[in-house]
């Protein structure tokens, strides 16, 4: 391996070190400030890593596994800013939960290290790589408060499950290898697809879509989300619905792009209902919920669903370019989104003789008692809704423009109908908030959290008010990879 | 600059106002009232001005008063492109007239969380003044989203008994309609684009080539739908039931008042102009859902019980008629649907204002439990007669000159659907008189005593009662402002130049 090669993993050299150090610090000195102070300096590092490495401009392929361009930093980014965030809004979260937590910081690292590492993958073997080292630090981190049986039950139902769906993918990956004789994705792209290996791919790819689209959470894969969202602790589940999904779908885009998928009228159409069902189910079961986690877990079913839209317009001849650009931001614009609304979560939630503080009714009139955290909440929910000046409208703003220049109006009256669905519960929410209540006892708001969640709803204000920097960004690296 | 001057005074005051809470909870109220006032100043400053900006628009040069244009998102050509003419100017000083009626109308009506209240009070008008003046469809359509929210917190917290329900209502109605505007205005960029090879949001731009067939016929729609759930047309008005009833005073006052109007505005605007081949292959529908508004809302209007429920009905009648003359699209009902926009808006104001008066000393708004209110508030008496004879089309009054040009004017157009409409005049006359009836006349409730309107509300009554004198008595000074506009607009989608009688521009 060339040297320049070795400084183009910057990024992921840079994690895995503070990973390291981060080991034998908690073995020396368990101290939550100092374990939470260096996973989070490790994350600023990190984007400096990333930008350093962004500086560069040039693709670099490191070992046939793993490739470094500006899609791949530009996930790497998202998953890094995103847990550098959870560690701060968590901080109080877990100081006020006993003596056994610093190893949950060390888990969320590697769990990042995980999705970079996916966001990079250029080939299999360094996919399920990313998949497992992933998947497996979130076993730990969802069932980590010992206490509750919920998040003990969360825990379980989310390895198993994800054990199934490793094994398709998996055996989808087999079948892969049958028809081309190749794991790398680069090679699979200039590899004749011929009569014969036809049937191979496509019950390939659709079981490694069907493994996928159990952890992206699409209907009829979604069963275990709103429990698994539920059971696990607030921060795990804000890094769970981000970060992961996020990480896979980036490799899922690549090796679809590679594969050429959208010549496969068969994979299309499957990919179609999933997108229809995700929407439409999502929304309506998010309807009734009162619980606020089982509620976002829905609506990030849905969301998943108005993604898969934009994926879909890729299959328009000479739209792909906007269309990958639209994925890219609308997942940008979902990350702040739900990382600000659990961190919300979060923050409300400083008993730590109770589970999580989710359920609605805790939540009203918060408008009066805690005005400025209400009102970030609404900058989020808001931002689910799609509504302008955040960054969830132009994320379905982009949507719309990819669904209305590939002609999918099946698909756009479908996110239409949710968005009205979807507008009916966030407005519950905030219905609730401002009315007024009885209840008298003080909501503490922890301080870093709190200035942590600031800095999310401004920034995401500002992607919504102001997105031409970042778009000029996404649409640079929608072109270069189509 | 001055419209963005306008839009950031209201801003900023609303801000001020809430922050002002603090000190005292009267303060909100003056300030955002001092805030309308210099927003007032700041307009007149542009009357009177000969409009100096010249836009070609589809080959029709037109002027503008002000025009401003900084680019945005340039990845899609969208840019914070405002423009300022006789019409928008016009709608423009509606609002902000109406604005300062609405904050002396909720003076003592809302105790609790003043500087919020403020604040929203004049979100809502900067969102509303954003709506008249944008010209990039994008921005236009952020401005149409944004001024919901706030009147969704207006009614949803200071709302009446079932305001969850009626604001949620409104809300998803206006939103899930928007949609579907929003995905015609990317179509129609779009189309647009495939044509030009440039991307733009730009009305001027897109309105230089006009579509049609089948592809215009149904981004036609899309804008329609979102303009008329706004207006609101029949069938899709039962949100605004709802929505005005359950409204505190002052957001009643907006939502009639102003709010309507955009819709109305969006149909003058955009949507014809934009596919004037589409949108007269739909003008025959459009105005049998006028005319049926016309009738149905009056008959609807004339069943309530429930006073603030009466007017809301009468709005559904009264913009009926202001669908009917947009789609018969000829000078005569053009000029007359702008006037009605304004009279109504006036006029109805002042009855949301008089309900929420009345609400607020006798806790009802039930008009089986009150009778003989003249006797003992001879004031408010008097003037709720004036704006119900004002609402049922009185000569001499705005609303009366706004509904003879619609009526004269569709009657070349559309005979039987003149006729039905014309019928409303006489159901409006019912339903105005017997609620007069109901209210003011009769043998008045023994031992109470009730306050007449005091010298607060008669500042806002009064400019009231002399805006629709003026619209009635001399309604020329504002045909003088809009007739250029209505006349380039008419231009533009006709393109011949000898339907339009009066001064050309």
């Amino acid at each position: 391996m060339s040297s320049a090669a070795l400084f183009a993993l910057l990024p992921l050299i840079t994690l895995s070190v503070v990973i390291l150090v981060l080991m034998l610090v908690i073995a020396f000195n368990r101290k939550l400030a100092l374990t939470c102070g260096i996973s989070v300096a490790g994350c600023a590092l990190t984007l400096l890593a990333i930008y350093l490495i962004h500086l560069q401009a040039t693709v670099v392929q490191v070992t046939p596994l793993l490739i470094v361009d500006d899609y791949a930093l530009l996930f790497s980014a998202m998953i890094v800013l995103v847990t550098g965030l959870i560690c701060l809004i968590s901080y109080d979260y877990q100081l006020c939960r006993g003596e056994q937590q610093d190893e949950f910081y060390l888990l969320l690292l590697l769990s990042a290290l995980g999705g970079m590492i996916l966001a990079h993958s250029n080939h299999f073997a360094s996919m399920i790589l990313g998949l497992e080292l992933l998947g497996i630090a979130l076993y730990a981190m969802i069932s980590y408060p010992t206490r509750g049986l919920l998040s003990l039950e969360a825990g379980l139902k989310y390895l198993i499950l994800s054990g199934v769906s490793s094994a398709f993918i998996l055996f989808g990956i087999a079948l892969l290898f049958a028809a081309f004789g190749t794991l790398s994705f680069p090679e699979i792209k200039v590899a004749e697809s011929t009569e014969a290996n036809r049937m191979f791919i496509l019950v390939g790819s659709g079981l490694i879509l069907s493994g996928i689209g159990f952890k992206l959470s699409l209907v009829p894969f979604h069963m275990w989300t709103p429990d698994v969202y539920q059971g696990a602790p607030a921060p795990t589940t804000a890094f769970l619905a981000t970060a992961s999904k996020g990480a896979i779908f980036a490799v899922l885009m690549r090796f679809f792009i590679s594969l050429d998928g959208y010549q496969y009228a068969t994979i299309m159409e499957g990919l179609f209902w999933l997108s229809l069902l995700s929407i439409l189910v999502g929304n309506l079961l998010a309807l009734m919920q009162t619980s606020i986690k089982r509620l976002l877990a829905y609506s990030s079913i849905a969301h998943l669903g108005y993604l898969l839209v934009a994926f879909l317009a890729a299959s328009y001849i000479g739209g792909k370019a906007l269309a990958v650009e639209a994925a890219l931001f609308f997942l940008l614009a979902y990350f702040l989104t739900t990382v600000g609304a659990f961190g919300v979560v979060t923050l409300m939630s400083q008993d730590p003789n109770n589970l999580d503080n989710d359920d609605l009714n805790n939540y009203q009139g918060l408008f009066w008692r805690r005005p400025l955290m209400a009102a970030f909440f609404t900058a989020m929910l808001l931002s689910l809704a799609g509504i302008p000046l955040t960054a969830g409208f132009v994320g379905k703003f982009y949507i719309f423009a990819a669904g209305v220049q590939s002609e999918l109006w099946l698909l756009l009256a479908a996110v239409v109908v949710g968005s009205g669905i979807g507008l009916f519960y966030y407005l519950r929410i905030i219905f609730t908030m401002t009315k007024q209540s009885e209840a008298t006892e003080e909501i503490t708001i922890p301080v870093t959290g709190g200035w942590a969640l600031a800095v999310v709803t401004l920034s995401m204000l500002a992607l919504g008010i102001y997105p031409a920097p970042i778009i000029s960004w996404v649409s640079n690296i929608a072109r270069g990879l189509t | 600059m001055i419209m963005l001057s306008v839009m950031l005074l209201l801003f900023a005051g609303g801000s001020v106002a809430w922050l002002s809470q603090a000190w005292h909870p009267n303060y909100p109220r003056w300030i955002s009232l001092f805030t309308c006032l210099l927003a007032a100043l700041l307009l007149m400053t542009l009357f009177g001005t000969n409009a100096p900006e010249e836009v070609l628009m589809a080959g029709v040069s037109t002027h503008w008063i002000e025009v401003v244009d900084i680019a945005w998102i340039p990845r899609f050509g969208i840019s914070f492109l405002f423009g300022m003419d006789g019409l928008s100017l016009l709608m423009v000083s509606l609002t902000v007239f109406l604005g300062f009626v609405a904050i002396l109308s909720s003076w003592s009506e809302i105790s609790h969380n003043t500087g919020f209240f403020q604040f929203n009070l004049m979100c809502t008008l900067t969102g509303v003044v954003g709506v008249f003046t944008s010209l990039d469809l994008f921005l236009f359509f952020v401005f149409w989203e944004v001024m919901l929210i706030p009147m969704y917190l207006l009614i949803a917290i200071w709302g009446h008994e079932n305001k969850s329900y009626a604001a949620t209502k409104f809300f998803l109605f206006t939103q899930v309609s928007s949609l579907l505007m929003l995905i015609a205005i990317l179509g129609l960029v779009l189309a647009n684009s495939f044509v030009t090879g440039i991307v733009t949001f730009s009305y001027f731009d897109l309105l230089a080539h006009s579509l049609s067939g089948d592809l215009a016929w149904y981004l036609m729609l899309g804008f329609f739908v979102a303009f008329v759930v706004k207006l609101p047309g029949f069938p899709f008005h039962s949100w605004l039931p709802d929505a005005h009833t359950q409204a505190p005073t002052a957001a009643s006052v907006l939502l009639a008042g102003i709010l309507l109007k955009t819709g109305a505005y969006g149909l003058l605007r955009f949507t014809i102009p934009l596919f004037p081949e589409a949108s007269m292959e739909l003008a025959p529908i459009a105005m049998l859902l006028g005319a049926v508004g016309i009738v149905y809302g009056a008959l609807l209007a004339f069943a309530q019980t429930d006073f603030k429920r009466l007017v809301a009905y009468s709005s559904v009648s009264h913009m009926g008629f202001v669908l009917l003359g947009i789609y018969a699209w000829t000078e005569l009902t053009i000029q007359g649907s702008v006037l009605q926009m304004v009279a109504h808006g006036i006029s109805t104001a002042a009855l949301f204002m008089t309900a929420g008066a009345l609400q607020q000393r006798l806790h009802t708004r039930d008009m089986r439990e009150m009778s003989g209110l003249w006797q003992e508030m001879p004031r408010m008496g008097a003037i709720a007669m004036f704006f119900i004879v004002a609402s049922l089309g009185m000569p001499g009054l705005g609303n009366f000159v706004g509904e003879f040009l619609i009526l004269m004017g569709a009657f070349p157009v559309n005979t039987p659907l003149t006729i039905l409409a014309a019928l409303g005049l006489i159901t409006g006359a019912v339903y105005a008189l017997i609620a007069m009836q109901r209210v003011f006349q009769g043998t008045p409730v023994s031992n109470r005593t009730l306050v007449d309107f005091d010298g607060r509300e008669l500042t806002a009554m009064i400019p009231m009662m002399l805006g629709l004198l003026w619209l009635g008595l001399y309604p020329q000074s504002f045909l003088d402002l809009v007739n250029p506009v209505l006349a380039s607009l008419h231009l533009v989608t006709t393109g011949d130049p000898t339907l339009w009688i009066g001064r050309m521009p």
